[in-house]
């Protein structure tokens, strides 16, 4: 069967600084792969190209067998992006919900104006895909009242109710107060039961092992080292990988 | 004559002068808003490097010269190469020419006070770079700079003052041509400074309502 | 466009003598009045602060009147009105005084801001020393304010300075009175205002700069 998500020769420079330093790896349908290492390995970089918020210097994309950000050998432009954006679903380390829309309208705007389903029909797709995240008791509340757990819950329904092929999460709960942490990796969890492919930047090994299908270690813009979660993070095999999540355990 | 009939004598001569004041504050108002909203669009999601650098000249020109200069250049200067506009004409496009420029640099540093990632989520839910401006970016923008949208306001209202100059008949006009006749000087300019202070009151309202209405937004 | 420049090559001689001579009497009113708003204005700022019910009661009135009335109709009491009640100035000093009761509101209101950015401890640690309150106040607090709102400031004066203009309207002779002499003089209306526009935009454009470069890093 073809992957649903294919990255061959991802590179990325900033100037003279290669970021990105060759990338290659093939994501399956319902597969969930956590990309972990260093900050500065260049895991948020890798995943903000794949939705091409970041312009990748080289290399080739492919969602569901079509080519992402380039047409007719030719870069996309942010507008005709849009279409191939939405079919990924993102979510930030910081969040980023509108402050000036309510929490459902945050959820149920792009439905309208991207995928053009009716008001009613997206405020229905909006609280169904709170409920998923429990956050339909905050439904009319202003993303200013919110806790960054409930922020971040909020994001992420609004990221499903894309009802996209892919979700990619970029360090989802770096930002948040230790005891928030958990509310999110539950819907996290609850998500990769639905049998979800998700991609996720993160520094929760311990999550990483539980939930992932497949870990990817980042360091210095390549990848060192990946495999079965458990195998890795047990028993890494490469001394970089070793050395890092001895580091991370301490 | 009593104090109170010269009083009211001097009121009734400033009636008609009260809507001219109000109605060139409001068009140049909505004039300068609009052109300087635009401007700020341009400046700030346009590609194209000459038109910032026409923008840039255009609100320096427009903010490093008084605007009773502005407006004999576009009353007399036009007039004497054949342009020839009503004094509450150029009176409302003077001011709203400088509102442009004033309005343009409160819309750009509410573009600016945004965070990169609301515009990084709107991409991200496949929104187009023109819908990412007009949903997310534009109504954010418009809410931080409403407070300085409302000093802008109360200025310009003050600032319709000086198109006396050029002899369109708003209050200060009627007051200059009421000295001249009566000599109750002091009395004609403290009821003009109080009726000026009075029309602030429902522009000041009006802002207020429209900052607790929307205004509680820090990104 | 040659009739248009031909009269610079034409009156150029006669009319820049009477330009700078004019250059000079706005530069010395903007300042003069400036440098005295600076004085109200710290004394307003104090005053918000001072202890006394009555003088924090009378500095918000102040502030909140003058913001309400134009400059022209300050001025237009002055030099007009305070005659009918036994005051009398020459134009040049009620224009410095106009403007710089007006301008002493803004420059309070900087003036406060600044004065509220700095934390208790900067006066608690200079009394700690030794320091007298006046002398905690010259020597640590007033430095830092003044570095904190030195940008704005410098913005005020811009303002200020095109204000000046105004004065032209109470028989002050600087750029603009000059340039309507000129204008009746020469019948080129169109050809001086723009010169007279363009002396303003050299006096001043130096200070926008300075105060964008002084301003801190927005963002």
């Amino acid at each position: 069967m073809n992957p649903l998500l294919s990255v061959t020769g991802l590179r990325k420079s900033y100037g003279l600084v290669e970021v990105l330093k060759g990338i290659d790896f093939e994501v399956a349908a319902g597969e969930k792969i956590a990309l972990i290492g260093p900050s500065g390995s260049g895991k948020s970089t890798c995943l903000r190209c794949l939705n091409f918020l970041e312009k990748p210097s080289a290399g080739e994309i492919h969602l569901d067998g079509e080519r992402i950000g380039v047409s007719l050998g030719r870069q996309m432009s942010d507008r005709q992006l849009a279409p191939q954006r939405a079919e990924m679903g993102m979510v930030f380390q910081l969040f980023n919900l509108w402050p000036h829309l309510s929490v459902t309208e945050n959820v149920a705007i792009a439905a309208r104006k991207v995928r053009g389903l009716s008001a009613r029909e997206a405020q229905e797709l909006a609280l169904e895909m709170l409920a998923k995240v429990h956050m339909t008791h905050r439904a009319d509340a202003s993303p200013l009242e919110l806790s960054g757990g409930q922020q971040q819950r909020v994001a992420i329904a609004r990221a499903l109710a894309q009802k996209p092929k892919l979700m990619l999460f970029d360090e989802p709960t770096s930002a948040l107060d230790p005891e928030l942490v958990h509310e999110v990796l539950k819907v996290m969890e609850e998500l990769a039961a639905e049998g979800r492919t998700m991609l996720i930047v993160t520094h929760e090994i311990a999550f990483a092992r539980d939930i992932a299908d497949r870990v990817m270690f980042l360091d210095g813009g390549t990848i060192v080292e990946q495999g079965p979660a458990r195998d890795l993070i047990l028993s890494p095999r490469e001394a970089r990988t070793q050395a890092f999540l001895k580091q991370i355990r301490h | 004559m009593s104090g109170l009939s010269t009083f009211i004598m001097v009121l009734e001569g400033f009636l008609g002068g009260v809507g001219v004041t109000v109605l060139v504050t409001l068009a140049s108002l909505v004039l300068g808003v609009a052109l300087g909203f635009g401007l700020a669009l341009l400046r700030q999601f346009g590609r194209l490097r000459a038109i910032h650098f026409l923008i840039d000249a255009y609100c320096e020109i427009m903010r490093n010269i008084p605007a009773l200069t502005h407006l004999f250049i576009l009353y007399f200067g036009l007039a004497s190469i054949g342009f020839r506009l009503s004094a509450i004409a150029a009176a409302i496009l003077g001011l709203g020419l400088i509102g442009g420029a004033v309005t343009c640099d409160l819309f750009r540093s509410g573009f600016a006070a945004l965070p990169n990632g609301q515009r990084e989520a709107a991409l991200a839910v496949g929104f187009t770079p023109f819908q990412t401006i007009f949903e997310i970016l534009t109504p954010q923008a418009l809410r931080i700079a409403l407070p300085s949208l409302g000093n802008y306001a109360v200025q310009l209202l003050k600032d319709t003052s000086i198109v006396s100059a050029i002899a369109a008949p708003e209050i200060m006009f009627y007051a200059r041509s009421m000295v001249t006749s009566s000599f109750q000087t002091t009395l004609i300019y403290v009821t003009v400074a109080g009726l000026y202070l009075l029309l602030g009151l429902p522009l000041m309202q009006a802002i207020r309502f429209l900052e607790s209405r929307y205004g509680r937004l820090k990104a | 466009m040659s009739d248009f420049i031909e009269p610079y090559f034409e009156y150029g001689k006669e009319w820049l003598p009477l330009l700078v001579k004019a250059m000079g009497t706005t530069a010395l009113l903007s300042v003069s009045a400036f440098a005295l708003s600076l004085v109200f204005g710290l004394l307003l700022a104090l005053c918000r602060n001072a202890p006394s019910r009555a003088l924090s009661h009378f500095v918000t009135v102040y502030v909140s009147v003058v913001r309400g009335v134009p400059l022209l109709a300050i001025l237009f009491l002055l030099y007009f009105g305070l005659p009918g009640i036994g005051i009398t100035f020459d134009a040049f000093t009620g224009a410095v005084l106009g403007l710089a009761f007006a301008f002493a509101a803004q420059v309070a209101e900087l003036f406060r801001a600044g004065l509220m950015a700095i934390p208790k401890g900067q006066r608690e640690a200079a009394l700690a020393v030794g320091f007298t309150p006046f002398q905690s106040f010259t020597l640590i607090v007033l430095p830092q304010v003044v570095r904190i709102i030195i940008a704005p400031l410098i913005v005020t004066f811009v303002s200020l300075l095109k204000d000046s203009s105004l004065a032209s309207l109470i028989t002050v002779n600087e750029l603009v009175l000059t340039g309507r002499a000129m204008a009746t003089e020469y019948f080129l209306p169109l050809q001086i205002y723009l010169a007279v526009g363009l002396c303003y935009f050299f006096i001043a454009w130096p200070f926008s700069l300075l105060s964008r470069r002084l301003a801190p890093a927005v963002g």
